[in-house]
């Protein structure tokens, strides 16, 4: 024990500063490191991934051109924003079922619905496979909906898992929300409906857009269960890359990769500014 | 429980009134116990009982948050039945505020308004109205997270006042705020009351608060309705040894009911006192410390109840003296005024204590 245990928050001294210092480094050379290599091959003017032949943009044209890489990304955004929207609604409303009133089967409904969170993504994608191979063409009874084509199958089976996901989000929020509140709203002659558009859903909101951000990051991740339901012509980008490898690893790849990873780091930080502007209002809020 | 206001059509009505809840493992809590009360229209109202007695689950059921499991309660004569909260003429003031933490003082005073759809221009001049009406004008475009509680108290009592509701429910409103805003917040409540006229039904455990304010309290004891009257009658004339001893402080005479006028005591001293009860009874005879009066032994007026004891303990208070007197079966406090003239007693001193039959209570339980 050193002396610095009472002051926790003060600097390091002697050898522990040392340690820490050497191992925040490894942390940030095994994070950073395989970002700075792909960046940097993404470069490389050579059909070989391994080394270095010189600089090229090469490899952004070859993205740009491949009609196919267009594709799978405006698959992906699209099985994207519709599982995104239909979750959010979604697991809201489950969040919103279990946190706020009583009915029967409520237990087993709150135990199942976090499964997809637990079980294996492999187990998902079988399941997925299964459900649609089986069940498809009733859906297909349905005037409009073709679950033959992919996209609305992709589509489900992100819903399937991310209702989960917004639902465990948007729930601890509301746990922290007093249900006086609503009671209130009732009082002053809101119905279920304004109550819940007027008091609830404004304070539940960072929840929402917290699981929501959740969901879509989740949904661009996903190659396990995406592969096993995507269909010829329905291919999202985390699927299609995926695939490229299989066939031979081509420096492609790497632009590829660039790509999505420049515009998940771009969502991360818009969600960090929205972040900060709602925290600086609250705190805002609280002085006095 | 009879009940004595009368006319034709009380602001609130409570007829059977029970609330069960039932937990989990299958065992039920009686909340409120066939509750029967009239409250008159522009009364101001309290609910009065120690924690958990089923005041803010009676509050709750005439706000239509929780419904009766049996029993029926009518406002200003209509049945409310299975009516949900958004349809009650009633409007309530949370224990906590309850305050919108997201809306600014005038739009959470304006949000009642806004919801039944009150045109804009009247919705701007009744929140004016309201805010001035509780002092908050400097303050209408602050967020309630920017507000002390005294003044997001007023800011509650804004936003159900300004609906204009032909009740209002006050749930322990001064409950959060310390001592002298809460006498300051008990005088603006009552002087309100009476400028907007509108029934009050106030609900609070402390004793002092209801009878300060109130013009008639109703005290409850474990979901049931023990005594319903104005304070001076349930301070004078408590029916039951828990209303007595809740309400001020009181001494318990043990006795038995000898007939519908004499009651005989412990020691087996008879003395005239009507009661209710049928001969046989068990009951106390309670009376207030400060109504007893010590004398020297034999030197008490005749006319009067005597108990004869010795002073045990003498405490002065500064405005008062309080002996306690030892008679043979038990301990009496008595409360005299410490002025000069009041022979004073000392530890060991044998006396007489007299008290007024008017001032003795017989009471139940
Ligand atoms: N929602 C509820 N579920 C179960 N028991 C409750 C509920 N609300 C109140 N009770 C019980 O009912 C009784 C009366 O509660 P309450 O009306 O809050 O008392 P008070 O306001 O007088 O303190 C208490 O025993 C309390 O535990
Ligand atoms: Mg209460």
């Amino acid at each position: 024990m050193s002396k610095g245990v009472a002051r926790s928050t003060a600097e390091p001294q002697g050898l522990s500063r040392w340690w820490l210092r050497g191992h925040s480094l490894l942390v940030f050379v095994f994070f950073y490191a395989p970002i700075v290599v792909l960046f940097v091959f993404s470069f490389n003017d050579s059909n070989a991934v391994g080394n270095w032949k010189g600089f090229t943009l090469g490899w952004y044209e070859a993205f740009l051109d491949n009609q196919n890489v267009h594709e799978s990304i405006w698959i992906s955004v699209k099985v994207c924003l519709f599982s995104t929207v239909i979750a959010v609604v979604l697991g809201t409303a489950s969040a919103l079922a279990l946190e706020r009133f009583r009915w029967w089967g409520q237990k087993a409904f709150d135990a199942v619905l976090y499964l997809p969170i637990i079980i294996p993504d492999v187990t998902m994608a079988v399941m997925m496979l299964v459900f649609f191979g089986e069940t498809a063409h009733w859906f297909n009874v349905i005037p409009g909906v073709d679950l033959t084509s992919g996209l609305e199958k992709l589509v489900l089976s992100h819903v399937a898992f991310n209702i989960s996901f917004v639902s465990v989000v948007v729930r601890a929020r509301l746990a922290n929300l007093d249900a006086s509140m609503e009671e209130a709203a009732a009082d002053l002659y809101a119905n279920r409906w304004q109550a819940f558009r007027r008091v609830t859903l404004p304070q539940i909101m960072p929840g929402v857009l917290g699981g929501a951000l959740l969901a879509i990051t989740i949904s661009l991740d996903d190659v396990v269960v995406s592969s096993f339901v995507a269909a010829v012509g329905a291919t999202p980008i985390s699927v299609y890359v995926f695939g490229m490898l299989r066939k031979g690893v081509s420096p492609l790849v790497n632009s590829v990769s660039v790509v999505m990873l420049t515009a998940s780091i771009s969502l991360v930080l818009a969600s960090l500014v929205f972040s900060r502007a709602t925290g600086s209002e609250r705190e805002e809020r609280l002085k006095t | 429980m009879h009940d004595t206001t009368d006319g034709p059509r009380p602001a609130v009505e409570l007829q059977g009134v029970v609330k069960r809840f039932g937990d989990r493992s299958g065992t039920e809590v009686t909340a409120v116990d066939d509750l029967d009360l009239r409250i008159a229209d522009g009364e101001f109202f309290s609910l009065l009982g120690p924690s958990g007695c089923g005041k803010t689950t009676t509050l709750r059921m005439i706000a239509g948050l929780e419904l009766p499991t049996a029993g029926s309660i009518r406002i200003h004569g209509e049945e409310m039945g299975l009516r949900p909260p958004n349809r009650r003429p009633v409007n309530t003031v949370f224990q906590n505020y309850a305050l919108f933490p997201h809306m600014t003082v005038a739009k959470n005073i304006g949000f009642g308004l806004e919801m039944r759809k009150v045109p804009t221009g009247d919705r701007a001049e009744l929140i004016d109205w309201a805010i001035q009406l509780v002092e908050m004008g400097a303050l209408a475009h602050r967020k309630p997270g920017q507000l002390s509680g005294g003044q997001q108290q007023r800011v509650a009592l804004a936003r159900a006042l300004v609906n204009r509701p032909e009740v209002l429910l006050l749930d322990e409103p001064l409950g959060a705020l310390d001592l002298k805003l809460r006498q300051q917040m008990q005088h603006e409540l009552k002087t309100l009351q009476r400028e907007v006229g509108i029934t009050f039904v106030y609900v609070t455990h402390d004793q002092e608060e209801a009878v300060t304010m109130s013009d008639r309290i109703g005290v409850m004891h474990d979901g049931r309705l023990l005594q319903v009257d104005t304070p001076e009658a349930i301070y004078e004339r408590p029916t039951t040894r828990f209303v007595a001893d809740f309400i001020g402080q009181s001494n318990f005479l043990e006795a038995t009911v000898a007939s519908a006028d004499e009651v005989v005591l412990a020691n087996g001293q008879r003395l005239r006192l009507s009661s209710d009860s049928p001969s046989g009874e068990a009951v106390a005879v309670t009376v207030r410390p400060e109504r007893l009066t010590v004398h020297r032994r034999g030197e008490a007026p005749a006319g009067l109840h005597h108990l004869e004891g010795r002073v045990e303990t003498v405490t002065y208070l500064g405005n008062a003296i309080v002996y306690g007197i030892g008679i043979d079966w038990m301990h009496l406090d008595v409360r005299c005024p410490a002025t000069l003239a009041v022979e004073r007693r000392d530890v060991g001193d044998e006396v007489t204590v007299s008290f007024e039959p008017r001032h003795a209570a017989v009471v139940t339980g």
